[in-house]
């Protein structure tokens, strides 16, 4: 089974993390985005829709982090445990629930203040304007609020006492903007604990491996501009930065 | 058990008809969103995401129609092809189910509220320029259903319609209540689209679309000063 990822990314950490957590090999198939290379006609025959991340099983190509996570845990089911993706309906529906509501919320949001803080200055050549930042920050606010209120309370793990798949889904987009300077765990007492338990959970070091890129963006702006991929990206983030 | 719809909602559709159309008894818990009933206080019980559909099975809330969907279908065994136990064919579910949300769903009703709610209920002029790139987007999203989902196949997965096709189609419906017709001049998506409204049963898919198909309607007689106080984020969300 090969995993096509770079660890940039929010959703092949997750999948990177769980993958490597569970012990279920793999190959890993590095398609740098720094470089462009999801934009390569090799890549281009992986998969058409030239994201990541992207697993190969044989010949079944499969894309969508969320898809792959529920094929390896179906797949694997007798490798891993319960607790991962619980076969309790109601417990299921827990973790159904939160991977389909962070989409628009957690990913969408943490994604949106990662682009204006650390691409936007890239691209545009200056900070973001304060007002679109001011309203990334506070979306982004809100339904972290709604993470803690509504699916952590006073859990250990957002759906039961333990760690399952929305846990990682969960903590590696917040671990995105944080990669930028903004600590939304700032004041969160709650949320750090939780982070804390889960990335005990993963295994400190496979957790920090998993972040070791992002906490590095500081460098992007270089790494873009020498690889030629600012070019590749450029009208495709001012379309969506205007 | 309830089910708690505005069937002007895309998701709130795909439930209804799953529900409906595999005989799942439940009572229907109407929220007219347009009256600001998803922010009452006894909804806020319900779900505190203030989201329709919502579900309650005895003192069991959830919400998100994905897993209402996935949650009916484990609890009243409904027939293999919606959701297949098999593990490729669930996976192809999964991929279409997971991808649409930041695609199909948002550029659908980003068409809708750009072209209907916002020009007729808030009074707010949208740049030809963003109609224009959300146009795009949407027929980026649509050609991909095409070309990619849905292929040369009879429904997305293969031969059966499955949860990917139901969740589907209501998203792909929703623009025409805004009076854009995406079905003009994509043959191959009226075809598949033809084949899921028989699947499901015409008079169901009628009776599901009925309201958002009479949209333009029914914003004639809304009350508009009720959802005045959602425009500052119908300004941020869409502008």
């Amino acid at each position: 089974m090969e995993l096509y990822l770079d660890l940039h990314s929010q959703p092949c950490r997750a999948v990177f993390l769980f993958a490597r957590a569970t012990g279920i090999p793999f190959k890993f198939q590095l398609v740098d985005l720094t470089k462009g290379q999801q934009y390569s006609d090799e890549f281009g025959k992986v998969s058409v829709m030239r994201k990541v991340p992207v697993m190969k099983d044989g010949s079944f190509i499969l894309t969508e982090s969320i898809a792959i996570l529920q094929y390896l845990l179906q797949k694997h089911s007798s490798l891993v445990p319960d607790h991962w993706y619980p076969s309790d309906l109601q417990l299921r529906a827990r973790v159904n629930e939160y991977l389909s509501w962070q989409h628009m919320t957690i990913r969408a949001q943490g994604s949106k203040v990662f682009l204006l803080r650390a691409m936007f200055p890239i691209i545009m050549g200056s900070e973001a304007p304060k007002d679109k930042m001011d309203a990334a920050v506070e979306e982004l606010k809100q339904s972290v609020d709604l993470l803690e209120q509504k699916f952590l309370q006073d859990k250990a793990f957002l759906v039961s006492d333990r760690i399952c798949v929305a846990d990682v889904v969960a903590v590696v987009e917040l671990m995105q903007p944080v990669a930028t300077g903004l600590d939304v765990f700032e004041g969160r007492p709650k949320l750090v604990a939780w982070r804390q338990r889960v990335k005990a959970e993963l295994g400190p070091k496979l957790f920090d491996e998993a972040h070791e890129v992002i906490l590095k963006v500081s460098g992007l702006s270089q790494t873009l501009q020498d690889s030629g991929a600012l070019d590749l990206l450029r009208p495709k983030f001012q379309k969506m930065f205007s | 058990m309830e089910l708690y719809l505005d069937l002007f909602s895309q998701p709130c559709r795909s439930v209804y008809m799953f529900a409906k159309k595999n005989n799942i008894p439940f009572e229907f818990k109407d929220i007219a969103l347009m009256n600001g009933d998803h922010h009452s206080e006894a909804f806020g019980r319900i779900n505190q995401l203030r989201k329709v559909p919502a579900l309650r099975d005895e003192d069991f809330c959830l919400a998100e129609s994905i897993a209402i969907m996935q949650y009916m279908a484990e609890k009243f065994k409904t027939p293999d092809f919606w959701y297949p136990a098999d593990l490729q064919q669930r996976a192809r579910v999964n991929e279409y189910l997971s991808w649409q949300h930041t695609a199909i769903r948002m550029n659908g009703s980003k068409i809708f509220w750009m072209r209907l709610m916002m020009p007729t209920v808030y009074e707010l002029e949208v740049p030809q320029e963003k109609m224009d790139g959300a146009i795009e987007d949407l027929n980026t999203s649509l050609t991909l259903i095409e070309e990619k989902f849905i292929q040369d196949k009879a429904f997305i997965i293969g031969d059966n319609i499955s949860l990917a096709d139901l969740v589907a189609i209501v998203e792909i419906m929703q623009p025409l209540g805004a009076g854009l017709d995406i079905f003009e001049g994509r043959p191959k998506l009226s075809a598949w689209r033809d084949r899921v409204v028989d699947a499901i049963g015409k008079d169901l898919f009628d009776d599901a679309h009925q309201k958002i198909l009479g949209a333009e309607e029914a914003i004639k007689h809304l009350d508009k000063s009720i959802v005045q106080i959602f425009k500052p984020k119908v300004i941020r969300l869409f502008l």
